[in-house]
């Protein structure tokens, strides 16, 4: 069941995300980027992160998705125009990329602890909010203040951002 | 069952996806989507460490937290680069990478 969820959701994931690449239109993109996201969300729940994957759907799938389409269609944005391919870029990009995964299939391959079964949770199910709330407020209580001023800022930064002209 | 491994390529290839979206295409707006599924990948790597290392037989829950504060930095990235691009859009016209360069040496 579970390596059905894994394998579905995997290829759901990796599939929307290679179109967002390949896809033209910005709003397809944009689409596909969020059912990139879901899948990603469905995949914390098989891993038992349900609270993260609540928060993925809700942060990522819904409020940014939406800022993302509002962007696309105020600056209206249509279909690219397919321009002559800059080859050094494609060529520098190919080789980044099939390095990284040649050598991170190389590490995963050579570890023994990166193979062993999904190891069973103890003891009854307490509620991962809970457990996650715990972890927050108890051992991570500055960085949380840290980031509510970090968002004050994002905040503020946007509002000056935004104005007709800038100063 | 899945392993921890078949998890960590999965975070891979889609780190690999979104470097290949920002080196390879030239819309400003797309590029922008492609560093949301790297920053996706991270956190599927730190969501499957942490359930594939218990701590007292429960999820390591540290990793969890970095998750969470990462998707908060994402959100506030997202709002402060939308509201770059619209302002580069409103003095340029354009939201492709190859007409601004200005800054280019």
């Amino acid at each position: 069941m579970l390596t059905v969820a894994f394998w579905f959701f995997a290829t759901l994931m990796i599939a929307f995300g290679a179109s967002v690449v390949l896809l033209r239109n910005p709003v397809s993109c944009a689409m596909c980027l969020v059912m990139s996201f879901i899948a990603l969300a469905a995949l914390f729940v098989t891993l038992d992160a349900t609270f993260i994957g609540i928060i993925q759907i809700l942060v990522y799938a819904g409020a940014v998705m939406v800022l993302f389409l509002f962007i696309i269609m105020l600056l209206d944005l249509r279909t690219e125009k397919s321009r002559r391919l800059n080859i050094g870029a494609t060529l520098g990009g190919v080789l980044v990329i099939g390095a990284f995964l040649s050598i991170l299939s190389q590490v995963v391959a050579s570890y023994p602890v990166f193979t062993k079964p999904l190891p069973a949770l103890a003891g009854p199910p307490i509620g991962d909010v809970k457990l996650v709330g715990m972890t927050l407020f108890h051992s991570f209580g500055l960085p949380f203040e840290v980031v509510g001023v970090l968002l004050l800022v994002a905040t503020v930064g946007v509002i000056v951002l935004s104005r007709k002209s800038l100063r | 069952m899945p392993t921890l491994a078949n998890y960590l390529i999965a975070s891979g290839l889609l780190f690999a996806i979104g470097l290949g979206g920002v080196m390879l295409r030239r819309s400003i707006i797309v590029i922008f989507m492609s560093l949301e599924l790297m920053l996706s990948a991270a956190n599927l790597s730190l969501v499957a460490f942490s359930r594939y290392g218990l701590v007292n037989g429960h999820q390591n829950y540290d990793a969890q937290i970095l998750v969470f504060f990462i998707i908060t930095v994402a959100a506030a990235e997202v709002a402060v680069g939308l509201a770059i691009i619209v302002s580069l859009y409103r003095a340029r016209q354009t939201t492709h990478v190859e007409d601004l360069d200005t800054l280019k040496f």
